[in-house]
């Protein structure tokens, strides 16, 4: 069994829902989730945004779900951290 | 999220909370307009069954709901479709699936629904004194003064909604609406004795 502890994503995004709200929306996906968002790059249009998501077993499904929920594109996995543990 | 709160996300995304307010009071204020110069029509015309009246009125009402409805919803679903495919190319993606897509098609539903249910249930307030009297109820005034001073209430109130979003004061703000309507009474009867 492998957990994924932590992630960076490249994310482009529309101005509206707001970074606050797109942050929110991920963290909501697990309990233990500790999102950390920065704004990269603004045009007239779109914001570019990493995205750092912290948890004891990040489901990356669900956060590239919410991603392209709120209108956000997934443009790469920049970091991960997964971490074994034996199957009981 | 509730359905409410989805709603809020949609407006919020889309920005559409003001123009659903702008459409509220401007279609609210048509229907009340239009209530008050038909009562004064028939107030200074030759007197008519209150059945009359009441079917005139909720006629106009009506039609005052469709126009509204259709309306709204043909012209808010262009702008909102070119903003998402705006929004698609600036993202070089498809967003049908996204809230944006969502907002899209259902934004304009609301602000039609907005749009057609203000001028009419506005009209169906001022219609009140009517059918009240029409059931049988004597009411301390006749009931086209009644439905009148509804009107004139009711735009009074739109004024106050007003100056609440525009954070003054909301006695000027519906004394400025209230004055509309007394310019629209006296145009009425102007030409109304002409």
């Amino acid at each position: 069994m492998v957990f994924v502890k932590r992630i960076v994503l490249d994310v482009l995004k529309p101005h509206s829902p707001s970074a606050l709200e797109f942050a929110q929306a991920i963290a909501a996906i697990g309990a233990d989730y500790h999102v950390h968002l920065t704004v990269i790059e603004m045009d007239e249009n779109t914001e570019t945004l990493q995205i750092e998501v912290k948890g004891g077993a990040i489901d990356f499904e669900r956060v590239q779900n919410a991603i392209s929920d709120m209108g956000g594109s997934l443009h790469s996995i920049d970091e991960v951290e997964t971490q074994g543990a034996k199957d009981k | 999220m509730n359905i409410l709160q989805h709603i809020g996300f949609l407006l919020r995304i889309t920005g559409s909370h003001g123009i659903m307010r702008r459409y509220f009071v401007v279609n609210g204020f048509d229907g009340a307009l239009t209530m008050l110069g038909l009562m004064l029509g028939f107030l200074l015309s030759a007197p008519t069954e209150l059945s009359v009246v009441i079917s005139a009125c909720l006629g106009a009402a009506i039609a005052l709901g469709v126009s509204g409805v259709s309306s709204a919803y043909i012209s808010e679903g262009a702008e909102r479709r070119r903003a998402l495919t705006r929004l698609e190319e600036a993202m070089i993606t498809d967003l049908q699936e996204s809230a944006h897509g969502k907002a899209t098609r259902w934004v304009p539903m609301l602000i039609a629904l907005v749009n057609g249910l203000a001028p009419f249930l506005i009209s169906m307030l001022i219609l009140l004194p009517l059918w009240l009297a029409k059931a049988g109820l004597i009411l301390p005034i006749a009931p086209l003064y009644a439905a009148i001073g509804m009107a004139l209430i009711l735009i009074f109130l739109l004024g106050v909604f007003l100056g609440q979003i525009e954070r003054v004061s909301w006695v000027v703000s519906g004394i400025k609406t209230l004055l509309v309507a007394l310019v629209t009474v006296v145009l009425i009867v102007l030409f109304a004795s002409a």
